[in-house]
Protein backbone atom coordinates (compact mmCIF):
# COMPACT_ATOMS: atom_id res chain seq x y z
CA UNK A 1 0.00 0.00 0.00
CA UNK A 2 1.15 3.56 -0.52
CA UNK A 3 1.75 6.03 2.62
CA UNK A 4 3.16 9.63 2.50
CA UNK A 5 5.50 10.25 4.72
CA UNK A 6 7.37 13.29 4.78
CA UNK A 7 5.63 14.90 1.96
CA UNK A 8 6.87 11.78 -0.06
CA UNK A 9 4.57 8.97 -1.34
CA UNK A 10 6.47 5.49 -0.31
CA UNK A 11 5.16 1.74 -0.20
CA UNK A 12 4.48 0.43 3.34
CA UNK A 13 3.21 -3.08 4.63
CA UNK A 14 0.39 -3.37 7.03
CA UNK A 15 2.51 -2.29 9.95
CA UNK A 16 3.68 0.48 8.22
CA UNK A 17 7.46 -0.71 6.85
CA UNK A 18 8.42 0.60 3.67
CA UNK A 19 9.13 -2.27 1.31
CA UNK A 20 11.61 -0.88 -1.06
CA UNK A 21 14.58 0.77 1.22
CA UNK A 22 16.05 2.47 -1.78
CA UNK A 23 12.55 5.11 -1.01
CA UNK A 24 14.02 5.95 2.41
CA UNK A 25 14.81 9.10 3.28
CA UNK A 26 16.23 10.77 6.42
CA UNK A 27 13.15 13.36 7.02
CA UNK A 28 11.13 9.81 6.15
CA UNK A 29 13.24 8.45 9.19
CA UNK A 30 12.78 11.60 11.58
CA UNK A 31 8.36 11.35 10.36
CA UNK A 32 8.63 7.47 11.58
CA UNK A 33 10.67 8.38 14.31
CA UNK A 34 8.39 10.91 16.04
CA UNK A 35 5.11 8.62 14.64
CA UNK A 36 6.95 5.71 17.08
CA UNK A 37 7.73 8.40 19.87
CA UNK A 38 11.28 8.01 19.97
CA UNK A 39 11.38 11.89 19.21
CA UNK A 40 14.02 13.85 17.60
CA UNK A 41 16.77 11.63 16.14
CA UNK A 42 20.32 12.24 17.29
CA UNK A 43 23.54 10.77 16.47
CA UNK A 44 23.55 7.85 18.25
CA UNK A 45 20.65 7.32 16.45
CA UNK A 46 21.28 8.13 12.95
CA UNK A 47 24.67 5.91 13.57
CA UNK A 48 22.37 2.94 14.30
CA UNK A 49 19.91 3.91 11.43
CA UNK A 50 23.00 3.68 8.42
CA UNK A 51 24.28 0.46 10.02
CA UNK A 52 20.69 -1.13 9.80
CA UNK A 53 20.79 0.05 6.03
CA UNK A 54 24.53 -1.11 5.49
CA UNK A 55 23.61 -4.54 6.62
CA UNK A 56 20.53 -4.52 5.14
CA UNK A 57 21.70 -3.80 1.57
CA UNK A 58 24.74 -6.31 2.39
CA UNK A 59 21.77 -8.92 2.78
CA UNK A 60 23.31 -9.77 6.60
CA UNK A 61 20.67 -10.84 9.13
CA UNK A 62 19.99 -7.94 11.71
CA UNK A 63 19.71 -9.91 15.30
CA UNK A 64 20.32 -8.00 18.61
CA UNK A 65 23.50 -10.17 19.16
CA UNK A 66 24.99 -8.44 15.60
CA UNK A 67 23.89 -5.15 16.14
CA UNK A 68 25.59 -5.55 19.82
CA UNK A 69 29.17 -6.83 18.35
CA UNK A 70 29.37 -3.97 15.84
CA UNK A 71 30.75 -1.78 17.71
CA UNK A 72 28.08 0.95 16.83
CA UNK A 73 26.24 0.21 19.89
CA UNK A 74 25.69 -1.97 22.70
CA UNK A 75 22.67 -3.76 23.67
CA UNK A 76 21.73 -1.46 26.24
CA UNK A 77 21.99 1.44 24.22
CA UNK A 78 20.47 0.12 21.64
CA UNK A 79 17.40 -0.06 24.54
CA UNK A 80 18.13 3.29 25.66
CA UNK A 81 17.39 4.39 22.14
CA UNK A 82 14.83 2.81 21.06
CA UNK A 83 12.78 2.20 23.80
CA UNK A 84 10.22 -0.75 24.15
CA UNK A 85 11.37 -2.36 20.52
CA UNK A 86 15.12 -1.54 20.11
CA UNK A 87 14.95 -3.77 16.60
CA UNK A 88 11.63 -3.22 15.82
CA UNK A 89 11.37 0.16 15.49
CA UNK A 90 14.63 0.69 14.69
CA UNK A 91 14.38 -0.95 11.91
CA UNK A 92 10.93 0.66 10.56
CA UNK A 93 12.73 3.84 11.12
CA UNK A 94 15.96 2.87 9.02
CA UNK A 95 12.98 1.72 6.45
CA UNK A 96 13.58 -1.77 6.38
CA UNK A 97 11.84 -4.97 7.09
CA UNK A 98 11.53 -5.73 10.36
CA UNK A 99 13.25 -9.04 11.71
CA UNK A 100 10.76 -11.93 11.78
CA UNK A 101 10.41 -15.56 12.55
CA UNK A 102 8.74 -18.38 10.92
CA UNK A 103 5.48 -17.48 11.58
CA UNK B 1 42.10 -43.14 -8.76
CA UNK B 2 38.75 -42.60 -7.11
CA UNK B 3 37.58 -39.61 -5.84
CA UNK B 4 36.36 -38.89 -2.70
CA UNK B 5 33.08 -37.35 -0.93
CA UNK B 6 33.60 -36.64 2.82
CA UNK B 7 30.46 -35.77 4.10
CA UNK B 8 31.10 -34.13 7.90
CA UNK B 9 27.94 -34.64 10.32
CA UNK B 10 25.96 -37.51 10.27
CA UNK B 11 22.80 -35.93 11.56
CA UNK B 12 19.52 -35.17 9.43
CA UNK B 13 20.67 -33.26 6.69
CA UNK B 14 24.32 -36.23 6.30
CA UNK B 15 22.59 -39.03 6.67
CA UNK B 16 20.63 -37.96 3.77
CA UNK B 17 23.03 -36.93 1.42
CA UNK B 18 25.09 -40.37 2.47
CA UNK B 19 21.76 -42.46 1.05
CA UNK B 20 21.29 -40.12 -2.01
CA UNK B 21 24.47 -39.72 -3.18
CA UNK B 22 25.67 -43.19 -3.11
CA UNK B 23 22.97 -44.32 -5.09
CA UNK B 24 23.77 -41.68 -8.04
CA UNK B 25 27.49 -42.23 -7.67
CA UNK B 26 29.47 -44.62 -9.25
CA UNK B 27 31.16 -46.66 -6.75
CA UNK B 28 34.48 -47.12 -8.81
CA UNK B 29 34.78 -43.25 -9.40
CA UNK B 30 33.64 -42.39 -5.99
CA UNK B 31 34.73 -43.18 -2.30
CA UNK B 32 32.22 -41.80 0.33
CA UNK B 33 33.21 -41.05 4.47
CA UNK B 34 30.75 -39.73 6.59
CA UNK B 35 32.47 -38.49 10.18
CA UNK B 36 30.39 -37.75 13.17
CA UNK B 37 31.38 -37.88 16.99
CA UNK B 38 27.64 -39.44 17.79
CA UNK B 39 27.11 -42.79 17.24
CA UNK B 40 23.55 -42.33 18.08
CA UNK B 41 20.98 -40.76 16.12
CA UNK B 42 18.82 -38.85 17.72
CA UNK B 43 15.00 -37.87 15.93
CA UNK B 44 15.33 -34.14 17.31
CA UNK B 45 11.45 -33.52 16.91
CA UNK B 46 10.96 -36.35 19.92
CA UNK B 47 12.39 -34.08 21.77
CA UNK B 48 9.40 -31.59 22.31
CA UNK B 49 7.50 -34.80 23.22
CA UNK B 50 10.30 -36.66 26.42
CA UNK B 51 9.66 -33.85 28.45
CA UNK B 52 6.19 -34.75 28.97
CA UNK B 53 5.96 -38.66 28.63
CA UNK B 54 4.95 -38.76 25.79
CA UNK B 55 8.09 -40.88 24.29
CA UNK B 56 9.84 -43.25 25.56
CA UNK B 57 13.47 -43.11 24.42
CA UNK B 58 13.89 -46.05 22.47
CA UNK B 59 11.63 -44.06 19.98
CA UNK B 60 13.45 -41.26 19.34
CA UNK B 61 17.23 -43.06 19.64
CA UNK B 62 18.76 -45.31 16.84
CA UNK B 63 22.20 -46.04 15.81
CA UNK B 64 24.11 -44.25 13.45
CA UNK B 65 25.14 -46.86 11.39
CA UNK B 66 22.10 -48.22 10.62
CA UNK B 67 21.39 -45.44 8.32
CA UNK B 68 24.61 -44.98 6.54
CA UNK B 69 24.36 -47.11 3.43
CA UNK B 70 26.80 -49.88 2.14
CA UNK B 71 29.60 -48.29 0.48
CA UNK B 72 30.05 -45.63 2.56
CA UNK B 73 32.74 -45.52 5.16
CA UNK B 74 31.46 -44.18 8.72
CA UNK B 75 34.00 -42.98 11.47
CA UNK B 76 32.82 -42.03 14.87
CA UNK B 77 35.14 -39.39 15.54
CA UNK B 78 35.35 -35.46 16.56
CA UNK B 79 36.28 -33.65 13.65
CA UNK B 80 39.34 -30.83 14.52
CA UNK B 81 39.59 -28.59 11.56
CA UNK B 82 38.31 -28.02 7.53
CA UNK B 83 41.03 -27.01 6.11
CA UNK B 84 39.62 -25.61 2.20
CA UNK B 85 43.09 -24.45 1.25
CA UNK B 86 44.68 -28.10 1.47
CA UNK B 87 41.30 -29.52 0.25
CA UNK B 88 41.47 -31.51 3.73
CA UNK B 89 40.01 -31.91 7.52
CA UNK B 90 41.76 -33.35 10.33
CA UNK B 91 40.20 -35.22 12.83
CA UNK B 92 41.27 -35.52 16.38
CA UNK B 93 42.87 -39.00 16.56
CA UNK B 94 45.28 -37.51 14.44
CA UNK B 95 44.02 -38.61 10.88
CA UNK B 96 44.20 -36.44 8.29
CA UNK B 97 40.77 -36.88 5.32
CA UNK B 98 41.05 -35.56 1.78
CA UNK B 99 38.19 -34.71 -0.27
CA UNK B 100 37.74 -34.14 -3.82
CA UNK B 101 34.21 -32.71 -2.45
CA UNK B 102 33.14 -31.63 1.34
CA UNK B 103 29.55 -31.79 2.54
CA UNK B 104 29.33 -30.02 5.77
CA UNK B 105 26.36 -30.86 7.69
CA UNK B 106 27.45 -30.30 11.14
CA UNK B 107 24.15 -28.74 12.17
CA UNK B 108 23.69 -26.23 15.38
CA UNK B 109 24.04 -26.33 18.81
CA UNK B 110 22.75 -25.27 21.96
CA UNK B 111 25.28 -22.33 24.00
CA UNK B 112 23.64 -21.69 26.99
CA UNK B 113 27.29 -20.29 27.55
CA UNK B 114 26.21 -17.26 26.01
CA UNK B 115 24.27 -16.01 28.63
CA UNK B 116 25.44 -14.61 31.83
CA UNK B 117 24.02 -16.70 34.70
CA UNK B 118 22.42 -19.28 33.01
CA UNK B 119 24.97 -22.29 33.72
CA UNK B 120 24.72 -21.66 37.37
CA UNK B 121 23.77 -23.92 40.25
CA UNK B 122 20.43 -24.43 39.59
CA UNK B 123 21.07 -25.15 35.78
CA UNK B 124 18.86 -28.73 34.91
CA UNK B 125 17.33 -27.73 38.37
CA UNK B 126 14.75 -25.00 37.61
CA UNK B 127 16.44 -23.71 34.43
CA UNK B 128 16.04 -25.94 31.88
CA UNK B 129 16.47 -26.66 28.17
CA UNK B 130 14.87 -29.27 26.22
CA UNK B 131 16.99 -29.17 22.77
CA UNK B 132 19.14 -31.66 23.73
CA UNK B 133 18.98 -35.03 25.34
CA UNK B 134 20.46 -34.83 28.46
CA UNK B 135 18.24 -31.21 28.92
CA UNK B 136 14.96 -32.89 27.65
CA UNK B 137 15.46 -36.08 30.16
CA UNK B 138 15.83 -33.59 32.82
CA UNK B 139 13.20 -31.58 32.54
CA UNK B 140 10.91 -34.52 32.23
CA UNK B 141 11.74 -35.36 35.47
CA UNK B 142 11.35 -32.33 36.92
CA UNK B 143 8.17 -32.34 35.52
CA UNK B 144 6.78 -35.22 37.46
CA UNK B 145 7.13 -33.69 40.68
CA UNK B 146 6.05 -30.05 39.49
CA UNK B 147 3.06 -29.19 41.51
CA UNK B 148 2.49 -25.19 40.60
CA UNK B 149 4.34 -21.95 40.03
CA UNK B 150 5.29 -19.90 37.10
CA UNK B 151 6.52 -21.43 34.10
CA UNK B 152 8.51 -19.17 31.69
CA UNK B 153 9.34 -20.40 28.42
CA UNK B 154 11.70 -18.22 27.03
CA UNK B 155 13.94 -17.68 23.57
CA UNK B 156 17.14 -16.28 24.27
CA UNK B 157 18.21 -14.96 20.57
CA UNK B 158 17.09 -15.66 16.66
CA UNK B 159 17.90 -17.72 15.17
CA UNK B 160 16.92 -21.71 16.40
CA UNK B 161 16.14 -24.55 15.16
CA UNK B 162 12.82 -25.13 14.41
CA UNK B 163 11.60 -22.17 15.56
CA UNK B 164 8.42 -23.11 16.61
CA UNK B 165 9.28 -25.37 19.33
CA UNK B 166 9.28 -23.34 22.07
CA UNK B 167 5.64 -22.04 20.97
CA UNK B 168 4.31 -25.77 20.88
CA UNK B 169 6.55 -26.54 23.95
CA UNK B 170 4.01 -24.10 25.61
CA UNK B 171 0.98 -25.37 24.09
CA UNK B 172 1.87 -28.53 25.07
CA UNK B 173 2.96 -27.58 28.80
CA UNK B 174 -0.44 -25.81 28.95
CA UNK B 175 -2.30 -29.55 28.27
CA UNK B 176 0.02 -31.32 30.28
CA UNK B 177 -0.68 -28.99 33.40
CA UNK B 178 -4.50 -29.71 32.50
CA UNK B 179 -4.33 -33.44 32.69
CA UNK B 180 -2.45 -33.11 35.92
CA UNK B 181 -5.37 -31.15 37.15
CA UNK B 182 -3.20 -28.23 38.19
CA UNK B 183 -2.98 -25.92 35.63
CA UNK B 184 -5.09 -23.23 38.05
CA UNK B 185 -2.07 -23.49 40.02
CA UNK B 186 0.38 -22.57 37.24
CA UNK B 187 0.69 -19.25 35.56
CA UNK B 188 2.72 -19.44 31.65
CA UNK B 189 4.64 -16.88 30.18
CA UNK B 190 5.55 -17.23 26.88
CA UNK B 191 9.16 -14.67 26.40
CA UNK B 192 10.33 -14.02 23.07
CA UNK B 193 12.88 -10.89 21.65
CA UNK B 194 10.89 -10.76 18.42
CA UNK B 195 7.80 -8.25 18.33
CA UNK B 196 5.37 -11.05 19.37
CA UNK B 197 4.55 -14.91 19.45
CA UNK B 198 3.42 -14.72 15.82
CA UNK B 199 5.34 -11.89 13.81
CA UNK B 200 3.77 -12.70 10.06
CA UNK B 201 0.70 -11.28 9.08
CA UNK B 202 -1.10 -14.00 8.16
CA UNK B 203 -0.20 -16.06 11.12
CA UNK B 204 -0.87 -13.61 13.44
CA UNK B 205 -4.13 -12.91 12.19
CA UNK B 206 -5.60 -16.49 12.19
CA UNK B 207 -3.15 -17.80 15.28
CA UNK B 208 -3.23 -15.02 17.33
CA UNK B 209 -6.25 -16.01 19.51
CA UNK B 210 -4.50 -19.03 20.43
CA UNK B 211 -2.14 -17.29 23.30
CA UNK B 212 -5.09 -15.88 25.04
CA UNK B 213 -7.55 -18.91 24.67
CA UNK B 214 -5.02 -20.52 26.98
CA UNK B 215 -4.03 -18.42 29.40
CA UNK B 216 -0.63 -17.65 28.49
CA UNK B 217 0.74 -14.59 28.86
CA UNK B 218 3.24 -12.64 26.60
CA UNK B 219 5.97 -10.64 26.60
CA UNK B 220 7.72 -8.93 23.60
CA UNK B 221 11.29 -8.01 22.35
CA UNK B 222 13.29 -9.08 25.37
CA UNK B 223 16.12 -9.96 25.12
CA UNK B 224 18.02 -11.23 28.76
CA UNK B 225 21.12 -10.17 30.15
CA UNK B 226 21.29 -12.43 32.61
CA UNK B 227 19.60 -14.92 34.33
CA UNK B 228 19.27 -14.43 38.37
CA UNK B 229 19.57 -17.82 39.57
CA UNK B 230 19.89 -16.66 43.27
CA UNK B 231 16.37 -14.76 42.80
CA UNK B 232 15.12 -16.91 40.20
CA UNK B 233 14.55 -14.34 37.31
CA UNK B 234 15.25 -13.24 33.82
CA UNK B 235 16.35 -9.57 33.72
CA UNK B 236 16.39 -7.44 30.47
CA UNK B 237 18.91 -5.44 29.11
CA UNK B 238 16.00 -2.55 29.59
CA UNK B 239 15.66 -3.31 33.20
CA UNK B 240 12.46 -5.31 32.64
CA UNK B 241 12.08 -8.75 35.06
CA UNK B 242 10.15 -11.84 34.59
CA UNK B 243 9.87 -13.67 37.89
CA UNK B 244 10.02 -17.57 37.52
CA UNK B 245 9.94 -20.98 39.39
CA UNK B 246 10.38 -22.72 36.67
CA UNK B 247 12.02 -21.93 33.52
CA UNK B 248 12.49 -23.49 30.40
CA UNK B 249 14.92 -21.95 27.83
CA UNK B 250 15.88 -22.11 24.47
CA UNK B 251 19.59 -21.44 24.50
CA UNK B 252 21.50 -19.19 21.83
CA UNK B 253 21.80 -21.75 19.00
CA UNK B 254 25.11 -21.51 17.54
CA UNK B 255 27.06 -23.64 14.44
CA UNK B 256 29.28 -26.34 15.64
CA UNK B 257 32.52 -25.71 17.20
CA UNK B 258 34.39 -27.50 14.03
CA UNK B 259 33.31 -23.95 11.93
CA UNK B 260 34.38 -22.12 15.42
CA UNK B 261 37.92 -24.12 15.19
CA UNK B 262 38.20 -23.73 11.20
CA UNK B 263 37.29 -20.34 11.45
CA UNK B 264 34.38 -20.61 8.58
CA UNK B 265 31.52 -19.20 9.61
CA UNK B 266 29.83 -15.84 11.03
CA UNK B 267 29.48 -14.69 14.64
CA UNK B 268 27.07 -17.49 15.53
CA UNK B 269 29.15 -20.14 13.80
CA UNK B 270 26.89 -20.01 10.95
CA UNK B 271 28.53 -20.61 7.22
CA UNK B 272 27.89 -18.53 4.50
CA UNK B 273 26.37 -20.49 1.94
CA UNK B 274 24.85 -19.58 -1.96
CA UNK B 275 20.88 -19.77 -0.83
CA UNK B 276 19.72 -20.97 -4.28
CA UNK B 277 22.60 -23.27 -4.53
CA UNK B 278 24.09 -24.45 -1.23
CA UNK B 279 27.71 -24.22 -2.51
CA UNK B 280 29.86 -22.36 -0.10
CA UNK B 281 30.38 -18.87 -1.22
CA UNK B 282 33.99 -19.13 -0.35
CA UNK B 283 34.98 -22.44 -2.07
CA UNK B 284 33.89 -24.14 -4.42
CA UNK B 285 34.53 -27.75 -3.91
CA UNK B 286 32.69 -27.23 -0.43
CA UNK B 287 28.90 -27.32 -0.10
CA UNK B 288 26.77 -26.64 3.04
CA UNK B 289 23.18 -28.02 4.51
CA UNK B 290 20.71 -27.94 7.29
CA UNK B 291 21.39 -25.91 9.86
CA UNK B 292 24.60 -25.18 9.54
CA UNK B 293 24.26 -22.81 6.74
CA UNK B 294 23.67 -18.97 7.48
CA UNK B 295 20.43 -19.14 4.95
CA UNK B 296 17.54 -17.40 5.98
CA UNK B 297 15.78 -20.58 5.79
CA UNK B 298 14.46 -22.42 9.27
CA UNK B 299 16.80 -24.49 11.15
CA UNK B 300 14.56 -28.05 10.22
CA UNK B 301 14.62 -31.34 9.59
CA UNK B 302 12.12 -30.48 6.50
CA UNK B 303 14.62 -27.97 5.19
CA UNK B 304 17.30 -30.33 5.28
CA UNK B 305 14.84 -32.66 3.14
CA UNK B 306 14.11 -30.21 0.71
CA UNK B 307 17.76 -28.73 0.44
CA UNK B 308 19.23 -32.86 -0.35
CA UNK B 309 17.12 -32.86 -3.12
CA UNK B 310 18.83 -29.97 -4.90
CA UNK B 311 22.23 -30.34 -3.46
CA UNK B 312 22.30 -33.96 -4.65
CA UNK B 313 21.92 -32.46 -8.58
CA UNK B 314 24.28 -29.82 -8.22
CA UNK B 315 26.79 -31.73 -6.64
CA UNK B 316 26.43 -34.29 -10.05
CA UNK B 317 26.27 -31.14 -12.11
CA UNK B 318 29.92 -29.76 -10.17
CA UNK B 319 31.01 -33.18 -10.73
CA UNK B 320 29.97 -32.92 -14.79
CA UNK B 321 31.08 -29.77 -14.80
CA UNK B 322 27.84 -28.07 -15.63
CA UNK B 323 26.31 -24.71 -14.12
CA UNK B 324 24.76 -25.31 -10.97
CA UNK B 325 21.04 -25.51 -10.26
CA UNK B 326 19.86 -21.58 -8.50
CA UNK B 327 16.71 -23.94 -7.08
CA UNK B 328 16.15 -24.21 -3.30
CA UNK B 329 13.86 -21.66 -2.61
CA UNK B 330 13.83 -21.95 1.44
CA UNK B 331 10.76 -24.27 1.36
CA UNK B 332 9.79 -25.63 5.04
CA UNK B 333 7.11 -27.58 5.94
CA UNK B 334 6.35 -28.33 9.80
CA UNK B 335 3.73 -29.54 12.06
CA UNK B 336 3.00 -27.25 14.98
CA UNK B 337 1.57 -29.06 18.28
CA UNK B 338 -0.65 -26.84 19.70
CA UNK B 339 -2.09 -28.92 22.68
CA UNK B 340 -5.30 -31.22 23.41
CA UNK B 341 -4.45 -33.74 20.54
CA UNK B 342 -4.41 -31.01 17.33
CA UNK B 343 -1.60 -29.39 15.23
CA UNK B 344 -1.29 -26.89 12.88
CA UNK B 345 0.50 -27.56 9.64
CA UNK B 346 2.45 -24.69 7.91
CA UNK B 347 4.44 -24.54 4.24
CA UNK B 348 6.49 -21.77 3.24
CA UNK B 349 9.68 -20.50 1.58
CA UNK B 350 11.75 -17.69 1.47
CA UNK B 351 9.21 -15.59 -0.79
CA UNK B 352 5.71 -16.53 0.80
CA UNK B 353 4.61 -16.72 4.32
CA UNK B 354 3.02 -19.60 6.10
CA UNK B 355 -0.84 -19.22 4.01
CA UNK B 356 -4.06 -21.77 4.54
CA UNK B 357 -5.23 -24.30 2.16
CA UNK B 358 -5.00 -28.12 1.71
CA UNK B 359 -2.31 -29.90 1.91
CA UNK B 360 -0.46 -31.72 0.02
CA UNK B 361 -2.87 -32.40 -2.63
CA UNK B 362 -5.43 -30.31 -4.08
CA UNK B 363 -7.83 -32.44 -1.86
CA UNK B 364 -6.03 -32.39 1.17
CA UNK B 365 -6.33 -34.55 3.58
CA UNK B 366 -4.50 -31.87 5.71
CA UNK B 367 -5.30 -28.05 5.85
CA UNK B 368 -2.91 -25.74 6.11
CA UNK B 369 -2.79 -22.94 9.23
CA UNK B 370 -5.79 -24.77 10.94
CA UNK B 371 -5.77 -26.64 14.42
CA UNK B 372 -7.09 -29.82 13.57
CA UNK B 373 -6.66 -33.38 15.02
CA UNK B 374 -5.59 -35.57 11.22
CA UNK B 375 -2.73 -32.75 11.73
CA UNK B 376 -1.65 -34.01 14.80
CA UNK B 377 -1.73 -37.41 13.90
CA UNK B 378 0.52 -36.55 10.87
CA UNK B 379 2.94 -35.27 13.56
CA UNK B 380 3.21 -38.76 15.09
CA UNK B 381 3.02 -40.27 12.23
CA UNK B 382 6.31 -38.49 10.66
CA UNK B 383 8.88 -40.35 13.56
CA UNK B 384 7.73 -43.66 10.98
CA UNK B 385 8.48 -41.67 7.87
CA UNK B 386 11.54 -39.88 9.46
CA UNK B 387 13.52 -43.32 9.75
CA UNK B 388 11.99 -45.11 7.29
CA UNK B 389 11.63 -42.58 4.10
CA UNK B 390 13.09 -39.42 5.50
CA UNK B 391 16.83 -40.30 6.04
CA UNK B 392 17.16 -42.65 3.14
CA UNK B 393 16.69 -39.81 0.98
CA UNK B 394 13.71 -41.31 -0.46
CA UNK B 395 11.38 -38.32 -2.08
CA UNK B 396 8.04 -37.50 0.17
CA UNK B 397 4.33 -38.27 -2.10
CA UNK B 398 3.09 -35.02 -3.00
CA UNK B 399 5.76 -32.85 -1.19
CA UNK B 400 8.30 -31.51 -3.69
CA UNK B 401 11.15 -29.37 -2.91
CA UNK B 402 10.02 -26.51 -4.41
CA UNK B 403 6.88 -25.18 -2.37
CA UNK B 404 3.79 -25.02 -4.65
CA UNK B 405 2.74 -21.11 -5.48
CA UNK B 406 -0.23 -20.83 -2.74
CA UNK B 407 -3.59 -20.65 -4.74
CA UNK B 408 -4.30 -17.01 -4.13
CA UNK B 409 -0.71 -15.68 -5.14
Amino acid sequence: MKKTIAGTEVDVNEEGYLTDASQWNEAIAAAIATEEGIGALTDAHMKVVRYLREQQAKGAALTIRSMGKSGVVTTKELYDLFPGGPLKKSSKIAGIPKPVGCI
Amino acid sequence: MSKHLLILGGGTAGTIMANNLRRRLPASEWSMTVVDRSEKHLYQPGLLFLPFGKYEESEIIRQTRDFIPGGVEFIQAEVDQIIPEDHAVTIKDGRTLKYDLLIVATGCRTAPEETAGMLGPKWRVNVHDFYTLDGARALRETLKTFSGGRVVVHINEMPIKCPVAPLEFTFLADSFFREQGIRDKVTLTYVTPLSGAFTKPKSSKKLGHLLGDKGIELVTEFVAEKVDQENNKLVCFDGREVPYDLLVTIPTNMGDTTVRRSALGDDLDFIATQKHTLQSVEYKDVFVIGDATNLPASKAGSVAHFESETLADNILRYIAGQPLKEEFDGHSNCFIESGNGKALLIDFNYEYEPHEGPFPFAFGPMRLLEESRVNHWGKLAFRHIYWNVLLRGLPLPGISRQKKKPAEA
